[in-house]
């Protein structure tokens, strides 16, 4: 596992999102075990607090579960993983609208820039 | 719960000049606090004291309650900055050393450190690099089942190979329920490894906090924040 972290943003948001991403591509399936704290912090040499940060917020939002004295679970529910996946969507979408706004684009211009880039992008391939 | 460290008012003068100035703080078990300061700060002098190494002027200091002194230097294991190990030495002597000086030493444990940290028990300590001696330093304070950890600076003066090996084998080897403070002012490398941070200046403590709060409320890192507060020094 790699992270380049960046020492400006709370570090416990970075791991969730990385961890998140790892489970919306499936590279980590429903069912499969997570790393322990211990594992997971001496391998990305971060407190092991903040990985615990980390699996709490995980478990809070449902995207992994412990089954007690086993460990931590990716969940089983396809629902929850495809609910988290709208959401990171959405935060993209979002930063993006706002930055080609700050750039002077209408939303009509936005909506024909992005359809322009594809079909772009589609030739070249 | 009771912290396992409670400093208060603490001041020290060396001569005429102030080396700590009322600096009070307490930290709480199974957590790990940065000691940061430019050099110079009052750094190494504060963890003397907690040691029991040297003595303040005022103030006071306990360690799980008990004020500091013969029983205290039991609950704490420090790596100073400058090597305790005499030259003559071989890690296995220095291991022994060690063993004979504390009940809670490890032998099991330091055996697994010396693996890790690729040292051999006849390797003569003065012909150990600086970042190899670094690692012996780190292997014996580790290897004390202590209530408190201090590392003096223990990244200070090697590469940044050695220095990533010296973070693998502290989040490694350290025990979780166990207090760490690391002075450092090497800030970038290491502040992830944090829970929170005591920025201490010419002798006074300016700043405690947590450092996943600091990132969020002031959106920028721990280095960037000390070389702020650092800045005229």
């Amino acid at each position: 596992m790699a992270i380049e972290f960046d020492n400006n943003q709370p570090i416990y948001l970075q791991i969730m999102n990385y961890l998140k991403v790892e489970i919306i591509t499936g590279k980590l399936k429903p069912g499969d075990k997570i790393p322990s704290v211990r594992e997971l912090a001496a391998e990305l040499q971060i407190n092991p607090n903040t990985v615990q940060r980390t699996f709490q917020e995980l478990e809070r939002e449902e995207i992994v579960e412990t089954r007690r004295g086993m460990g931590r679970y990716v969940t089983g529910k396809e629902e929850t993983i495809m609910t988290i996946k709208q959401e990171m969507a959405q935060d993209v979408l979002d930063r993006f609208i706002r930055g080609m706004q700050e750039l002077g684009f209408q939303e009509d211009e936005i909506v024909s820039a992005v359809a322009n880039s594809i079909s772009k992008r589609r030739l070249e391939e | 719960m009771e912290p396992i460290l409670q400093v208060k008012e603490l001041s020290k003068q060396y001569g005429s000049r102030p080396a700590l100035r009322k600096v009070s703080f307490e930290l709480s078990s199974g957590r790990i606090t940065g000691l940061l300061g430019s050099n110079g700060s009052g750094k190494t002098t504060l963890m003397k004291l907690i040691a029991g190494l040297s003595r303040p002027d005022t103030g006071e200091i306990f360690i799980g309650g008990v004020p500091v002194g013969e029983e205290s230097r039991q609950l704490v294991s420090f790596m100073p900055d400058r090597p305790l190990t005499e030259s003559w030495m071989s890690v296995g002597d220095a291991l022994r050393f060690q063993a004979d000086f504390y009940a809670d030493f490890d032998p099991a444990k330091a055996r697994r450190m010396l693996e890790f940290m690729r040292l051999r028990k006849q390797d003569k300590v003065k012909t150990l690099s600086k970042g190899m001696n670094e690692r012996l330093q780190l292997t014996l304070a580790l290897s004390r089942r202590a209530k408190l950890y201090m590392l003096d600076e223990p990244i200070g003066g090697v590469d940044p190979v050695a220095r990533t090996r010296i973070l693998d084998a502290l989040m490694e080897f350290y025990e979780e329920d166990s207090t760490l403070l690391i002075s450092t002012h090497l800030v970038s490398d290491i502040e992830r490894i944090f829970d929170e941070v005591l920025f201490i200046k010419e002798g006074e403590l300016v700043l405690q906090g947590e450092v996943e709060d600091i990132r969020l409320q002031r959106r920028k890192s721990i280095d960037e924040l000390f070389r702020e507060v650092f800045a005229e020094c």
